[in-house]
């Protein structure tokens, strides 16, 4: 069978819950496409004055924060709670106190609902935000997947098919963004106020390094970060516009450089973009720019479904449902769930 | 019993190393499940609510409340517990009952005179603890929960004069500090955690006084600020 002959009994309303990180999400979609609701409820000022997602304090919030959102999610859905028909939550990667309060939820509310429940992995999760928003897409693409926890380069052959291309070797992009911003005191979350800061800044003013640029697919952003750090060091009376748009531009010149490369390698019809950093509006311009050129379609979800969400997480239960089947009530999270690369008993490319 | 209020009460309890669910209502506990198998509170919890409505011949949609042990006790577990509950309740639209797991520990050895001490393993050298009495029908505590380090409570029983019933993981965790103590008693190891049969009893004397909450109202009860080190190495 393949993802696409949908079997006429399979569930079509799915809620989904999302607690991973630092958003505590719930939605509910119609399908593999149809968003009929989605919930984000943000705890950034919680940790704002940390620099980062402090583990205990993401984790206490989801616990309070987590039922309110899926009521909210199943009424502005339109349903009555009774015309769910399958719960999926995230399984994985991410933190592991936080990851477990949405999926003992969901097994929850699967339990009492009498309906499938169904583990999600948070990265595969995020491959289907495009579709989400442009469900006629043509596989296969290559999707960059570049958030504060995640750097990769993934060949979407099929829906559940997918091919490892590249990732980063140290910190991930979002990561290096974080950091850079918290040497400077720019404020947290890094990644919107440099990108903020950068857009009156000369992206030219430093030449900082193109890490493993011509190097493969992989990624490396520590090196990066620290030629920042060694840069304002030496110069304190530097313009921090200048920095944070040099330091911008070295980042997304490299994915921008191994993103198309890859999408020419592999003869994908499209590039797509997915995961926080997605939202950086210098990589959406560059990402486009990059498509023209080299004669594909680019996709760039809407910021909302960028960053971590629900409804990419329904939908990408929808699609497991469809390959695997539901999960058994006494599965776990794994904070460190890897994404399931080439599927085995499905044939190769 | 015609004509009188009847709830049924599932009871999800996750506090410390142990994990348990009951069912239970005017008749008592109709059914209930234990396991001690280290933390796998999140594996456990799901397929035990399944287990006790089988065993106790209800369904889910039966149950009329759902009681929960609000700790204090192990973060992620307890938190496993307390979602999972509060997901349930919210799902069958039922009110919740939450209860601490140093009342719950109390309850259970609440036939003696003496003043009752239960202690939770707090891990990172410390204790959860609250001093109880017996009460007619039941205890009463008659301190605030406080987190504190085995020595700490030493010190405090030392300063009572009276006969002092221990319980709890964390009494005997630190066994050798309390042995030291005269007129001290520490209860046996199957009385060490909450159970959930006994969080079932409570609950059920407050839901006949309607003292219910819905389930976005209940706070786990932490007893410790949240620890706000951020290990950017790892993360
Ligand atoms: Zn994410």
């Amino acid at each position: 069978m393949t993802a696409l002959e949908t079997p006429q009994e399979a569930p079509a309303i799915v809620l989904g819950i999302e607690t991973s990180c630092d958003e505590t999400a719930a939605a509910v979609v119609s399908g593999p496409s149809a968003v009929l609701s989605s919930v984000i409820s943000s705890q950034v000022d919680l940790h704002a004055r940390y620099g980062g997602v402090v583990p205990e304090i993401a984790s206490r919030a989801h616990v309070e924060l987590l039922t309110p959102v899926v009521a909210q999610a199943v009424i502005e859905a339109g349903l009555s709670d009774h015309d769910v028909e399958a719960v999926a939550a995230t399984a994985g990667p991410g933190l592991i106190g936080s990851l477990l309060v949405g999926v003992s939820a969901a097994k929850s509310l699967a339990l009492v609902w009498d309906v499938p429940f169904v583990a999600v992995n948070h990265l595969e999760a995020h491959l289907y935000s495009s579709f989400l928003e442009e469900p006629d897409l043509e596989l296969p693409v290559v999707v960059l997947l570049v958030s504060g926890g995640h750097t990769l380069l993934v060949l979407m052959e099929a829906f559940g098919r997918y091919r490892l291309i590249g990732q980063t070797l140290d910190d991930a992009a979002g990561e290096a963004f974080d950091k850079v911003a918290r040497f400077m005191d720019l404020g947290y979350p890094g990644g919107p106020v440099i990108d903020r800061l950068a857009m009156t800044g000369n992206p030219e003013a430093v030449a900082f390094p193109r890490p493993m640029y011509d190097d493969g697919y992989d990624f490396s952003f520590s090196g990066l970060k620290t030629a920042v750090v060694n840069h304002v060091r030496n110069n304190p009376d530097l313009d921090v516009p200048d920095i944070a748009a040099s330091f911008q531009e070295a980042v997304v010149d490299v994915l921008i450089h191994k993103a198309r490369k890859a999408a020419e390698q592999y003869e994908a019809k499209g590039l797509c973009l997915a995961g926080g950093v997605a939202a950086n509006s210098s990589l959406r311009e560059r990402l486009l720019d990059a498509c023209v050129a080299a004669g594909i379609s680019g996709f760039l979800p809407s910021r909302s479904m960028c960053t971590d969400n629900a409804a990419m997480v329904a939908a990408a239960g929808w699609q497991r449902l469809q390959l695997d089947g539901p999960s058994p009530l006494d599965t776990v999270a794994d904070p460190n769930l890897p994404l399931p690369f080439m599927r085995s008993g499905e044939p190769a490319a | 019993m015609d004509g009188e209020p009847t709830v049924l009460i599932l009871g999800i309890e996750s506090a410390t190393q142990q994990v348990g669910c009951a069912l239970g209502g005017h008749e008592g506990v109709l059914a209930s499940a234990h396991s001690a198998r280290g933390r796998r509170h999140a594996e456990t919890i799901a397929p035990q609510i399944q287990f006790v409505t089988r065993q106790a011949r209800i369904e889910l949609r039966d149950v009329g409340c759902v009681a929960v042990d609000l700790g204090p006790g192990l973060y992620t577990g307890l938190r496993v517990g307390i979602s999972s509950a509060m997901a349930v309740a919210y799902a069958l639209a039922v009110p919740m009952i939450g209860v601490s797991s140093l009342d719950l520990l109390a309850f259970a050895v609440r036939h003696t005179n003496r003043l009752i001490v239960a202690a939770i393993d707090a891990r990172r050298s410390e204790l959860f603890y609250a001093f109880y009495r017996q009460v007619p029908g039941g205890i009463q505590r008659v301190s605030e929960a406080q987190v504190g380090t085995p020595d700490d409570l030493a010190s405090e029983l030392l300063a009572t004069s009276e006969e002092v019933l221990l319980v709890g993981d964390g009494a005997r965790r630190y066994s050798e500090v309390f042995d030291r103590l005269q007129k001290t008693e520490i209860a046996e190891q199957d009385l060490a955690h909450p159970s959930a049969a006994s969080l079932v009893q409570l609950a059920h004397a407050r839901a006949l006084r309607e003292e219910f909450v819905k389930p976005w109202e209940l706070k786990p009860i932490y007893l410790r600020v949240p620890d706000a080190d951020i290990n950017w190495n790892t993360r």
